[in-house]
């Protein structure tokens, strides 16, 4: 069982670190905030579970940062995506449309 | 075996700390910059619950509570401020 | 296993010392606040690996958290302001 824990946690790890590695080699911004926060909720979610295997009696206070980490971390990814495209973060150059752009046009 | 599972898993999470903090330093925007402060709250936590599993101590738990806090306002505070601040 | 922690704290050392250039070396403010605030983060991370859970609890709430915010509140008012004019 412990091993069980230790194998998910590490896991958890792993894609914390593939995050990483997308938030340094991606693009633009845009495509940084998909690959850093994503990733890393997912991996933070499951080192918790992998800790709360190891650790039955912690499951409370680990339940409770994962769930607020589940609850608050993609707003605020969506946040910062909405503040970087209207403070005009640059697109990659090889992006082909922003319908966001194509919107706020037509609005006004 | 558990062990050595837990010591590949802190060598996951440091070269992670590394590559974030090499994205926040050379960030040519502030919005990287933001990102990469994101990013390195999450992964502080991750390593604040192996340094309480190493520890064997359930207090260090509730720092990273506030850690998780903290990385929400604080993104916030500052998309609000990028745009435009209202 | 047991110098885990020692190899956290000398990354996190390291990482103090590279978020404190870009807080000085950064050109744009937004930039310069959010390293401060980041060697603030990593400062408690360290306590917490000294085994003081209460003192990184209160640096991560005073330090990183509520300077940060201020200094985003300040600029955001002074912008919406237009200070330096009278």
């Amino acid at each position: 069982m412990d091993v069980i824990g230790a194998l998910i946690l590490l896991a958890g790890t792993v894609f914390l670190l593939l995050g990483s590695l997308g938030l340094l080699r991606m693009p633009d911004a845009y495509n940084r905030i998909q690959a850093g926060t994503k990733a890393a909720t997912l991996g933070t979610l499951l080192t918790l579970l992998g800790a709360a295997i190891l650790m039955p009696a912690w499951w409370a206070k680990l339940l409770l940062i994962g769930l607020f980490l589940l609850f608050t971390n993609p707003l605020s990814s969506q946040v910062l995506a909405r503040a970087a495209h209207r403070s005009g973060a640059a697109l990659a150059p090889q992006t082909g449309v922003d319908h966001l752009a194509e919107d706020r046009e037509d609005l006004s | 075996m558990v062990e050595i599972i837990l010591t590949l898993a802190a060598v996951c999470v440091g070269l992670a700390f590394l590559l974030a903090l090499y994205r926040f330093v050379i960030g040519p925007q502030t919005v990287d910059r933001v990102i990469g402060f994101d990013v390195l709250t999450i992964i502080s936590i991750t390593g604040i619950v192996l340094a309480a599993l190493l520890a064997q101590r359930v207090v260090y738990l509730d720092v990273a509570l506030v850690y998780a806090l903290l990385s929400f306002l604080g993104v916030i505070v500052v998309a609000r401020y990028l745009e435009g601040g209202q | 296993m047991s110098n885990i922690p020692f190899v956290m704290a000398l990354l996190l050392a390291v990482a103090m010392i590279a978020a404190a250039l870009v807080a000085v070396r950064a050109t744009a403010t937004v930039g310069a606040v959010l390293a401060a605030g980041l060697v603030s983060l990593f400062a408690s991370v360290m306590f917490l690996l000294l085994a003081a859970p209460d003192v990184a609890m209160t640096e991560a709430a005073i330090g990183s958290g509520l300077t940060t915010f201020l200094f985003f509140f300040v600029m955001g008012r002074i912008r919406r302001e237009g200070g330096g004019n009278d």
